[in-house]
């Protein structure tokens, strides 16, 4: 309780400044299966503000799935706090919060296209019509208008991923949290994907939390980036991202650019990630 | 589909060549012991095709028999052979409507209730290695003695070997959803039902189907065993039983043509009804 | 009323002990769930058949039961002998070897392998147990009879398994081989039989219920007197129950110890398949 209300004070110290999406104090996570103890997460501490982009950067078995998970109530805390939108992250799982992008589209292979994006909506009990204009929007908003009457398994792997993307869209929640959405995709499918939740980010004002390993992709999205290093994970350093809110895949070419996927490398390198 | 029907029918006209082959070298002994003593070979050759009790029936001479007790009796004659494929029919799906809705109810407990799970499903997967269908007779006998004869028992039989394909494959099915599927579900805040609903049911379609093939085919079974040990009246089982005691092998081999067309029948309703879901789901269960 | 009252407590208090073991920790409650699951049945079993005192000729106790076993421990012998081993056990051995080399024959031509393959998965949906009083008829009442309706039943699992696993192996593995040269049985060997050995084995086990089946179904039609299905089909007309369950418990054993058996040899020759690595 009394680590509860430093946190409040903590995360709101002015009254102008909005309350953080995300707070971490201090979580840690520990697994345990067959004898064998595991910490995914130690000691994490992290502040996310409200309409950030921030990404979860880190090799293997740094935790940064495990951290989202957490904050989308998927995984438990062992120790420490963590406020997602003002309250627990069970609270936010219920309230239906927060969008999750997973790794894999999810999509079910039984239902259109459309109906996939109308999945979360049904379970959310909105009328038929209401569902079917928010499909049709959010599908229009990822370039897939077209495709609403397909399957998912007649799509590219990188249509599925934006079908995926505008599920997590369709109920409008101010948490977007992306787990690698894009990591089995080619490079240049990925680029494009990239620019295109760059756009949807800057329009809709929503906040996000992308996990990556991909050090240009962080750059390219983020407006911050935590570092994190394995056995066990933790955070080992933050970094600003300093570039125009407006960005181009041309970007990834300038020095600025450049300056600060090199502090993202160093970071990670500082985090003896190669052992 | 069409890349399969020339070897198909070649393949079936080899079996067929064979199967004539066959009637000839196994009914020659006796056709030549009833042959007089002039006859010649080639006589005696065309004899083996047109036997009384051959031991080997020759396409023909099935295909005779078939059509005969299917087309020249009345169907609700017990000589029609229409009428004891239907009794033996309605025993099987009785029974396998019944394993079909006990099933799936009993799978459904198993993937929610822990100690159901825990309790059953280890003696569920052992009954499949255990051969079911020896308490048959037992069964027939003991519902006798009672004084349930008749369509229950056969039924019953037909039922309990159906239940095992279909819970276990549904089981399988309701829980074949992967992690990311449900948590998914589970960033949604889904209630049970609805994860029940919207995910593990439909999942479980492509498993239902596969077991309801193996269901129908061993509620037949069930049902054409469970002929056996009354001497029934009635039925395919009653009809191969009265033929292995007259050696009536032409009517032997035709109520088993007879039992392969149902089960295909079954096999073909189940897939029928398979296309169907697999058109509303753009072809793909 | 006692028996009513005692079944109920029975029940009340099994449902507890199986909640209860249900929410153990996994290893206990895997497999002591089961059991106490097998042993309240059994339990209820007795209490219900004494309590009521419900007739031999319908239901007899697991203690008469037991109590035919240990009385009936020659004939059990005899039947085994006769029904497993003369009819079960060269039956499928035929039954899954030619199933076995048929696959492989298949194997080089696509031809035959369109042709055969419909056919075949359209006769392991078939009602073959009927052709029994045939069998019957051609190979007399004896142990031959019976061992050929099992070599039928087991030939079209094994050979539909067996081509699908011959048939699984991947593009990139095939390649390889191609890359080093290798001969046609080398490949069949080397690659493809190993590949296929996950099939082959649920067949073998699919088979060894199928098999039983057979022979005990087959020995309804006709036997000398001694066999499984000869004693099940006679002791039931002559209401000598507990004999019959007698016999039912030594199938079930039969065919649980069978798909065991099979099942550690399984473990032990394809370890390296993902379904038994951890």
């Amino acid at each position: 309780m009394a680590a509860d209300a430093a946190l409040m004070t903590a995360a709101a110290p002015a009254a102008d400044v909005q309350p953080a999406a995300v707070v971490a104090r201090d979580l840690s996570i520990v697994f345990e299966a067959d004898g064998q103890r595991t910490v995914a997460l130690q000691n994490v501490s992290i502040a996310i503000g409200r309409g950030a982009f921030v990404s979860l950067i880190g090799p293997s078995g740094c935790g940064k799935t495990t951290l989202l998970r957490a904050i989308a109530d998927l995984e438990r805390p062992t120790s420490g706090t963590l406020v997602v939108n003002g309250g627990s992250a069970e609270r936010a799982r219920l309230d239906r919060a927060y969008g999750y992008v997973f790794q894999a589209p999810a999509l079910y292979p039984w239902r259109t296209v459309a109906r996939n994006v109308m999945l979360p909506l049904e379970i959310m009990g909105m009328p038929p019509a209401e569902r079917r204009s928010r499909a049709g929007r959010y599908l229009d908003l990822v370039g897939l208008k077209d495709f609403h009457r397909r399957f998912p398994w007649q799509l590219s792997g990188g249509m599925q991923q934006r079908v995926s993307i505008a599920r997590a869209l369709s109920f409008e929640p101010a948490l977007l949290l992306m787990d690698e959405p894009f990591g089995a995709l080619d490079e240049i499918t990925r680029d494009g994907l990239n620019l295109h939740l760059h756009g949807l980010w800057r329009s809709a004002g929503m906040t996000v939390v992308f996990v990556t390993h991909s050090i240009p992709e962080a750059v390219f999205l983020s407006s911050r980036i935590v570092v994190m290093s394995p056995r066990p994970g933790r955070v080992i350093e933050e970094i600003e991202v300093d570039l125009p809110a407006e960005r181009d895949l041309d970007l990834r070419e300038t020095p600025a650019f450049l300056k600060v996927a090199h502090r993202v490398r160093e970071a990670l390198r500082a985090g003896h990630s190669y052992d | 589909m069409r890349h399969h029907a020339v070897p198909v029918l070649v393949v079936l006209a080899v079996v067929v060549v064979l199967w004539y082959a066959g009637a000839l070298l196994l009914n020659f002994d006796v056709a030549r012991n009833l042959a007089d003593e002039n006859a010649t070979t080639w006589d005696i050759a065309a004899a083996t095709m047109s036997q009384g009790r051959p031991v080997l029936p020759a396409p023909h001479q099935v295909a005779t028999e078939l059509f005969e007790s299917v087309f020249m009796h009345p169907v609700n004659s017990p000589k029609s052979l229409v009428y004891h494929a239907a009794v033996t029919a309605f025993a099987a799906g009785v029974g396998f409507v019944f394993a079909f809705v006990l099933g799936i109810a009993l799978a459904i407990g198993i993937v929610h209730v822990r100690t159901l799970e825990r309790s059953l499903m280890l003696w569920i997967i052992t009954s499949q290695t255990v051969p079911v269908l020896a308490i048959a007779p037992m069964v027939v006998v003991v519902l006798g003695n009672v004084g349930l004869t008749g369509l229950l028992p056969k039924a019953l039989i037909a039922g309990y070997l159906s239940f095992f394909p279909i819970s276990t494959g549904m089981v399988k099915g309701l829980r074949s959803p992967d992690p990311m599927q449900r948590d998914l579900m589970r960033t949604y805040s889904a209630s049970g039902a609805q994860v029940f609903r919207k995910l593990r049911w439909p999942a479980a379609m492509a498993f239902l189907f596969p077991s309801l093939k193996v269901a129908a085919t061993l509620a037949l079974v069930g049902a054409i065993v469970a002929e056996l040990p009354t001497g029934a009246q009635a039925g395919l089982g009653a009809r191969l039983l009265t033929g292995s005691y007259y050696g009536q092998t032409q009517q032997i081999w035709a109520a088993l043509i007879m039992a392969s067309l149902l089960a295909l029948l079954a096999v073909g309703v189940i897939d029928g009804a398979r296309l169907a879901m697999l058109r509303a789901r753009g072809g793909r269960l | 009323m006692s028996a009513g009252l005692g079944l109920l407590a029975l029940a009340l208090g099994g449902v507890l002990v199986l909640v209860l073991l249900a929410r153990g920790p996994d290893r206990v409650s895997a497999v002591a769930t089961p059991l106490a699951f097998g042993a309240l049945v059994l339990a209820a079993w007795e209490v219900f058949c004494r309590g009521y005192g419900v007739p031999r000729i319908l239901l007899p106790a697991p203690s008469a039961i037991a109590a035919a076993i240990a009385r009936s421990l020659p004939v059990l012998a005899a039947d085994f002998m006769q029904t497993v081993l003369r009819s079960v056990l060269p039956g499928w051995l035929i039954g899954c070897g030619a199933g076995l080399l048929a696959a492989i024959a298949l194997d080089r031509s696509p031809f035959l392998r369109r042709g055969v393959l419909p056919l075949g998965s359209l006769a392991s949906a078939m009602p073959i147990v009927g052709i029994a009083p045939i069998m019957v008829m051609w190979f007399g009442f004896d142990w031959q009879s019976k061992a050929a309706v099992v070599v039928v039943m087991t030939f079209f699992p094994m050979l539909i398994n067996a081509v699908a696993g011959l048939d699984s192996t991947g593009a990139m593995e095939r390649d390889l081989l191609r890359s080093y040269g290798a001969s046609y049985p080398q490949s069949l060997l080397k690659l493809r039989l190993p590949n296929a050995l996950p099939f082959i084995f649920n067949a073998l086990k699919l088979n060894s219920t199928l098999a039983l089946i057979g022979a005990i179904v087959a020995e309804f039609f006709g036997t000398p007197i001694v066999g499984m299905g000869f004693r099940i089909s006679t002791e039931a007309a002559r209401m000598n129950l507990d004999v019959v369950w007698a016999e039912i418990a030594m199938a079930a054993a039969v065919g649980s110890a069978s798909f065991a058996a099979l099942a550690l040899v399984e473990r032990a020759v394809t370890f390296w398949h993902p379904s038994f690595r951890s």
